[in-house]
């Protein structure tokens, strides 16, 4: 979903100097401000039907009285459990598998192309799947999470560790480094930084695709409650639950990223 | 980690023997016990072979596929201009390019709701959401051919007395191609999403009506076969973009 952005945007935002970047999050604001203001008074003056864009200012109130009386926690409960399970799921079998196939340079050049043409498909599509085969609770999400999750983590491992210098190998063998040295010392600190950006990337996906099912089919969890208030035409409340999800996953790809940056730097 | 490849086989056939290899497990799984949920690989290709016969299904497949070419379409003329106006100058690519990235960076799924209360449950909210996944891949790549021209390219046809238009179709133009193959392969497969997406939701007389109705009633072949289909047409999809793109950016 915003998968791609971060591939593509990368080397656009790299190039922004620090003053363009203080510049740039001065527009950022400036520009946020000016669409406000122009929501407002679009709404306010009813040139646009309130069924159709609810006023900001109510859409605030709603979205204040979700953070302050925790009326979202039971669904907010629900995602993240959903959350908690898929993801570490994602993560070791991406990793594992992702090992498994980069052990020897015939297995990454025969597999590698089927897992990267699977990456291709839109996931999505084997939602009706496991919505048939475990129903529309939290399983069929956390078994669709865990899936969407997996590929870019897997492939990622696999390129990090084929990555790695055939020189310090090498030199790690004619030093008589044994298998496990090899693979702690070697192995694992020169495949680190490509592996947790698929990380970073795969449990993004993994959130997105458990809001997207939610979305899709579900009782609960907050993809769903956007869709409840959608059918109840409740805009208000549909815009402060989009508002919330959105500040949701905007702070987990904060989080991820500096956890990312920070193993990079150390 | 040595390529012994005196001895083992092509890898091209070890990668047609895995696939195979994992298509008879299916295939045994499949028959070993009767689920709701599981249909072995031979019953599955069967019954593809006749639900494409359902004129219904064909419909469905033949409005998913329009929808999708309608969006893919869309996503690239509207990237284009975007992109193409962003990186028209310096102020204009300061201004709008963090906007773009902002308006890139949310995740569309938690919106779905918006876009079918907004342009009904028909094929115009699928269009719609599949442009809103594909324009800005389109943009973002065009932006970075733009600002990936030489410079020196820029000055030497200004000294030498270019117009603007001149400028923009000797030099801009044939150093966007490769960058727009990109944004095409990038927005071929974000357009899809959006589409599956939108018709997985809201499904009305596309594909995901179908996919609903086969899982609800239990009938896993056929919601194999549709979901197998659907595969297929991504991959192919996918690799005819990737070819297209590697072809086109050789003369760089």
């Amino acid at each position: 979903m915003s998968g791609a952005a971060a591939g593509v945007s990368g080397g656009v935002t790299e190039r922004l100097s620090r003053r363009g970047r203080r510049l740039s999050l001065l527009t950022k604001l400036a520009v946020f401000a000016a669409l406000m203001v122009l929501w407002h008074l679009l709404t306010v003056t009813e040139i646009i039907s309130p069924f159709f864009l609810p006023q900001p200012m109510a859409v605030m109130t709603v979205f204040w009285r979700i953070l302050s009386t925790g009326r979202a926690l039971p669904d907010l409960g629900v995602t993240f459990f959903e959350f908690a399970v898929a993801g570490p799921i994602a993560v070791l079998t991406g990793v594992v598998a992702g090992y498994l196939i980069s052990m020897t340079r015939y297995s990454t050049v025969v597999l590698e192309p089927v897992i990267s043409s699977l990456y291709a498909i839109p996931i999505i599509i084997f939602y009706p799947i496991s919505v048939m085969a475990l129903g529309i609770g939290p399983e069929s999400k956390i078994a669709h999470g865990a899936l969407f999750g997996f590929f870019p983590i897997c492939l990622n491992t696999i390129q990090g560790f084929s990555g790695v210098d055939a020189i310090y190998l090498r030199m790690a063998r004619s030093t008589g480094a044994t298998k496990a040295q090899l693979l702690r010392r070697i192995l694992i600190p020169a495949a680190a930084p490509t592996i947790l950006g698929g990380v970073r990337l795969g449990l993004m996906l993994c959130f997105l695709a458990i809001i997207g099912g939610e979305t899709i089919a579900s009782l609960e969890g907050l993809g769903h409650r956007i869709v409840w208030y959608a059918e109840g035409m409740q805009m208000v409340n549909m815009f402060a639950y989009m508002v919330f999800v959105i500040l949701i996953a905007t702070a987990m790809n904060a989080c991820l990223s500096l956890l990312e940056l920070r193993r990079r730097g150390g | 980690m040595s390529l012994q490849s005196s001895r083992l086989p092509h890898p091209m056939v070890t990668r047609i023997a895995v696939i195979i290899g994992l298509l008879i497990l299916w295939e045994i799984f499949g028959r070993m016990g009767t689920s709701l949920f599981f249909s072995p690989f031979s019953k599955v290709v069967m019954s593809g072979h006749e639900i494409f016969y359902e004129p219904e299904v064909r419909r469905a497949l033949l409005t998913t596929s329009g929808v999708l070419a309608l969006a893919f379409i869309l996503s690239l003329a509207l990237g284009l201009v975007l992109g193409l106006s962003i990186a028209m100058s310096k102020f204009t690519y300061q201004t709008f390019m963090p906007v773009l990235l902002l308006l890139y960076a949310i995740p569309q799924i938690t919106i779905l709701p918006l876009f079918v209360l907004y342009f009904g449950n028909g094929p115009a909210s699928k269009i719609a959401f599949g442009v809103s996944h594909g324009m800005f891949p389109v943009a973002v790549s065009v932006i970075a051919g733009v600002q990936g021209i030489k410079p020196i390219l820029l000055t030497s046809a200004a000294s030498m007395g270019a117009t603007r238009a001149q400028i923009f179709r000797r030099i801009t133009l044939p150093y966007l191609v490769p960058s727009l193959f990109t944004g095409m392969r990038l927005a071929s497969t974000a357009a899809l999403l959006g589409v599956l997406l939108a018709e997985l939701y809201a499904s009305a007389g596309g594909v995901g009506h179908f996919t609903r109705r086969f899982s609800e009633t239990f009938q896993p072949d056929k919601l194999y076969a549709l979901i197998g289909a659907l595969a297929i047409m991504a991959i192919v999809i996918n690799e005819s973009m990737r070819r297209l793109e590697k072809r086109f950016s050789k003369w760089r």
